[in-house]
């Protein structure tokens, strides 16, 4: 695959939308759908997920010359574990509530499949400041998609948003939302929406490119 | 420039110094941050049980963490216990009550509680639900129901004759159905997780009333200024 | 040490709280390899011994933390050990069942990746549980793992000879079947107590 010269914006937007984790790579869903039941620990999970990816990435980058062929996933994976016990310390210092509604998703974000995909087909290949820019927005695009499922989770499913209460007292909650089948059902909307936008676009492209020929 | 050959495979000293400096790497990244947030992470441990604590038995104002050490009897403790038990004080250091963890399986998964006992009324004075992962809407009805909450105001927990157990057994009936002080009102809706709390609350009664209500006088508190 | 019946922990791994379907753990290889029946069936049971092997392992090193008090090198240690244990499952398949192996392909590997092993270990220790219980809790998160492939490998491969929406097809239409089996599943909640 030929490295064509990217620049520094589109190497930080592209984790947002064009090769959005979650809605397109399909990557990091295990997090994406457990933790979304209210928006803050969405949030949460998000923002510790690109701690790591950032770190991890940063760290591959730098230490990529001295890393040998033939120990590569294992040292990866040494990497994110490392980063992955700091910043559930880090959680569990900021607040324990947190810490406690998260559980152990927060070590699980060792075996989130975006992080190490991230640091085999980039980190390891390109330099630090490339791989920041990249882990940023992968990281943010990350985010945003646990965010948007949180949101409609909590909204519909508590009636709450990050803890405010949204709707007078007679608003009776769709407590299936909160609940895991509440999560499959959110993310499969959204990822149908996203799927119907991206055609859209497709065709569009499509239309375009014939009426130019 | 390069000749087109096989990349040689990494000799193995090299390999052998790359893992162990990436290893040190870690272990060093994960040691620095663990003490580093050591001492908040204490902090805030120790001001959540405070808290709870003092919302379950409010009288209190100091604390001491007790436990059964090997003689069977009851005494200071300084390890953090996985459900520790506190006795409580008030200001004039005259024993007021103890607090107890306790947990048991709900509807979900594990509930984890926190139980005032009163030794003037031998009964179960506060409740506070400190993890429970039971249904929204339903099972977390048993922190906010009010019927269900004012069960704890004073829940029967006298001791037998012989004091190795409870008198009366405590027990969750039917919401409405409450005839005794020793039974807990329950929720229609959410009827296991209101009996699970019956039921975690009787079996760590049964244990640690006795226990309690034989030891904790002896116990001269050391002075109160030091606890806080 | 919980003091929960083995049953009950078995019943509470395997159903009421199914890895996949309750707690979203090892989503990545279900909606991969749950196409068709007989990979599903492979997976399943690959899995199964991968989470009892990492259970052992996971309650020793955790005794071994413990005794030398660094709980923080806990995350580090299991995923290290579940990493050796699934390249050392590959290679006894590659000996013993070559054909197996083969039919496998890339999932093999895979496994280490699965937040369902990672979290079977993890969920264990937070809850404390003894030798033959934390046992009995893998048996039972790897027979409720398989089984929720299974059933969902039945159902796709049912829904390919349906006719689906194009923008439907795929990962949206497993993730919506997968919230219908979650549902279902939440029908067993308070089983075997």
């Amino acid at each position: 695959m030929a490295l064509r010269e990217v620049s520094s914006t589109e190497e930080f937007v592209k984790g947002l939308w064009r090769d959005n984790p979650v809605f397109v790579q399909v990557l990091g869903m295990c997090p994406a759908l457990a933790v979304s039941n209210t928006a803050i620990n969405a949030l949460t999970m998000g923002l510790a997920t690109t701690f790591v990816m950032l770190m991890a990435g940063l760290s591959v980058s730098v230490l990529r010359n001295w890393i040998p062929r033939e120990a590569r996933i294992v040292s990866y994976i040494c990497i994110i574990a490392t980063f992955v016990t700091s910043v559930d310390y880090i959680i569990m210092a900021i607040s324990l509530e947190l810490h406690r509604s998260l559980g152990a998703f927060i070590a699980l974000i060792v075996v989130n499949c975006l992080i190490l995909g991230r640091a085999e087909a980039f980190a390891s290949k390109r330099g630090p400041g490339r791989v920041t820019l990249d882990a940023l927005g992968m990281g943010a695009g990350f985010t945003f998609a646990l965010l948007f499922i949180g949101v409609v989770r909590e909204i519909l499913g508590s009636g709450s948003l990050f803890g405010v209460e949204l709707f007078p007292d007679g608003f009776q909650t769709w407590t299936i939302m909160v609940l895991p089948s509440g999560g499959f059902f959110a993310m499969a909307i959204w990822l149908l929406l996203v799927n119907w936008i991206k055609d859209r676009e497709a065709k569009a492209l499509q239309r375009a490119t014939e009426a130019g020929s | 420039m390069n000749v087109p050959v096989q990349q040689p495979a990494t000799s193995v000293m090299s390999m052998y110094r790359a893992i162990v400096g990436i290893g040190a790497f870690c272990a060093l990244v994960i040691v620095i941050v663990f003490q580093a947030t050591a001492d908040r992470i204490r902090d805030n441990q120790e001001r959540f049980l405070a808290a709870a604590v003092s919302e379950v038995l409010p009288v209190a104002e100091s604390t001491v963490a007790v436990a059964v050490g090997d003689s069977g009897n009851l005494g200071e403790t300084t390890e953090t216990d996985e459900l520790p038990v506190f006795l409580g004080y008030d200001a004039s250091s005259s024993l007021v009550g103890a607090v107890v963890t306790a947990q048991g399986m709900g509807y979900q998964d594990n509930i984890r509680v926190l139980y005032a006992y009163s030794f003037e009324l031998d009964a179960i004075v506060g409740l506070k639900v400190l993890e429970s992962k039971e249904t929204p809407g339903l099972g977390d009805k048993v922190e906010i129901e009010p019927h269900f909450i004012a069960n704890f105001e004073a829940l029967d927990a006298r001791l037998n004759e012989d004091g190795t157990g409870l008198q009366n057994p405590i027990v969750t009936v039917k919401q409405g159905e409450k005839t005794q002080p020793w039974q807990v009102d329950g929720i229609t809706g959410a009827t296991i997780t209101s009996e699970a709390i019956g039921k975690i609350l009787n079996d760590s009664a049964a244990v640690w009333v006795p226990i309690l209500e034989r030891d904790s006088l002896a116990l001269v508190p050391r002075d109160p200024a030091e606890e806080q | 040490m919980s003091d929960a019946s083995h049953w009950s922990i078995f019943l509470n791994a395997a159903l009421v709280n199914n890895f996949v379907l309750a707690y979203f753990l090892g989503i990545c290889p279900f909606f991969g390899v749950s196409a068709r029946l007989e990979t599903a069936v492979r997976m399943g049971g690959a899995v199964s011994f991968v989470m009892l092997v990492a259970s052992v392992c996971a309650f020793s090193i955790n005794l071994l933390l413990e005794a030398v008090g660094a709980p923080y090198l806990r995350i580090i240690s299991y995923i290290l050990v579940i990493a050796s244990t699934v390249q050392l499952v590959e290679m006894l398949m590659r000996k013993l069942s070559p054909p197996t192996f083969r039919a496998m392909g890339i999932y093999l590997p895979l496994i280490t990746t699965n937040c369902a092993i990672l979290g079977l270990a993890l969920f264990q220790t937070n809850k404390g549980y003894g030798f033959t219980q934390a046992v009995v809790y893998s048996l039972g998160a790897g027979a409720g793992f398989a089984l929720a492939l299974v059933l969902m490998a039945g159902v796709r491969e049912k829904l390919d000879l349906a006719n689906v929406p194009k923008l439907v097809q795929g990962t949206a239409a497993a993730l919506i079947i997968a919230g219908i089996l979650s549902m279902s599943f939440m029908g067993f909640a308070g089983l075997g107590r």
